[in-house]
């Protein structure tokens, strides 16, 4: 199981202190895990990371909404597959819950 | 270069064999202050998984004793934490690896749904910036990312399916949220731009034009067009959420006359060219044009 997580760096719609509490509890974890500074960029940039990460197995991701995840994947040519990932949404939900679901 | 364009660099983060591990608030610093400045990074722990390299450059930073084992075909530079601080060196590296630099750019463009598209086309027609294209099997793609101008949403209201996403708006479904039956329903989200202008696009536009020209050849007011044009603005700003500087960038009159100019003289010698090889019957007028 692979973790993705976003920071959203270029844009404040993520609420900073989920954020932070996330990345604090990933860093604390001994979990590995990867953390891209925006995935709209990635996706935009058609960057070759978003390949690796949809065809690693299962994921877990920590970022926005599912269905926005979803088709950044696909409009960088990198369709997730319809089984084995998770995207958590941290607009949402709140720090705990997200990180509960990521290191179970 | 376009901003999208080039390879970042990623970092890793080690704290492996042949290093010593982090205090847990460096760690944390170093990461949140890596990724604020729009460095990818990777915390590798043995025996678990992270992406795998992908030919992107690579830096690998940590309380290092040792350099540890490295692909040799992939480019890693090296450096340590108990001497350099993390985002020095990522730019450092950043700038030998000729890796893409950073710019100050929202990612904003749009992002299409196409589980709810039905390839109307209505936003690649809506468009004055060129963001949409058609793919090789006739689909509606997003072609020019960094045309779109950040901020403006407004494609996505002429969406008539709920089908265009810009995941860093505030609201929803634009955001990317749920799509709810009230949403598809909202006469914001159902701006038909045929039916607006009256059913027959291109008969509207020729009933107009005859019109103005009737009326500007009586009273020619250019304060009254321009007052005219500050309403009509006005009322897209507010219906559409379009930002000030969207509206700023949109064409002049004398912009619009001169691209009207350039495509007349392309479609003139075009057709030009099509009458030497097909037949001699005399090219179209304006008049048969309706212009």
């Amino acid at each position: 199981m692979k973790i993705l997580y976003c920071n959203c760096t270029y844009a404040k719609v993520v609420p900073a202190d989920v954020k932070k509490d996330v990345l604090r509890r990933l860093c604390d974890s001994g979990q590995a895990f990867d953390a891209v500074a925006d995935l709209c960029d990635m996706s935009a940039r058609k960057d070759a990371a978003l390949r690796k990460i949809a065809e690693g197995g299962d994921t877990k991701i920590a970022a926005c909404y599912p269905r926005a995840v979803k088709w950044l994947f696909h409009a960088a040519g990198t369709p997730l597959p319809s089984e084995g990932v998770d995207v958590l949404n941290m607009r949402e939900d709140s720090a705990e819950d997200i990180a509960k679901e990521l290191l179970a | 270069m376009s901003r999208i364009e080039g390879r970042n660099l990623r970092v890793v983060l080690y704290e492996g064999p042949g290093s010593r591990a982090l205090d847990g608030e460096e760690r944390f610093e170093a990461l949140s202050t890596l990724l604020d400045n729009g460095f990818e990074v990777t915390r590798p722990m043995a025996g678990q998984d992270v992406a795998p390299a992908d030919g992107a450059p690579m830096l690998v930073l940590g309380r290092l004793d040792e350099a540890p084992a490295a692909d040799p075909e992939q480019e890693v530079h090296f450096r340590d934490l108990g001497e350099v601080d993390a985002l020095e060196a990522a730019r450092e590296v950043r700038e030998a690896a000729g890796a893409r630099k950073l710019e100050a750019w929202k990612p904003w463009f749009p992002v299409i749904d196409f589980d709810r598209c039905t390839n109307c086309m209505q936003c690649l027609t809506f468009c004055l910036f060129d963001v949409y294209g058609v793919d090789e099997k006739k689909q509606i793609t997003v072609q020019n990312q960094d045309n779109c101008k950040t901020d403006c949403p407004a494609c996505s209201r002429v969406c008539p399916e709920v089908a265009i996403l810009f995941p860093k708006y505030g609201k929803g479904p634009i955001n990317g949220d749920v799509v709810r039956e009230q949403d598809v329903q909202r006469e914001a989200m159902k701006v038909d731009i045929s039916t607006l202008l009256g059913g027959d696009l291109y008969g509207s536009l020729r009933t107009r034009q005859r019109e103005a020209r009737k009326r500007f050849s009586t009273e020619r007011d250019e304060s009254k067009a321009l007052l005219e044009r500050k309403r009509c603005l006005g009322k897209l700003k507010k219906d559409l959420d379009i930002p000030d500087e969207v509206l700023m960038t949109l064409p002049s009159a004398e912009d619009i006359e001169e691209r009207a100019a350039r495509a007349k003289a392309k479609m003139e010698k075009r057709l030009a060219r099509s009458q030497t090889v097909q037949d001699a019957r005399p090219a179209p007028t304006e008049r048969d044009w309706g212009i």
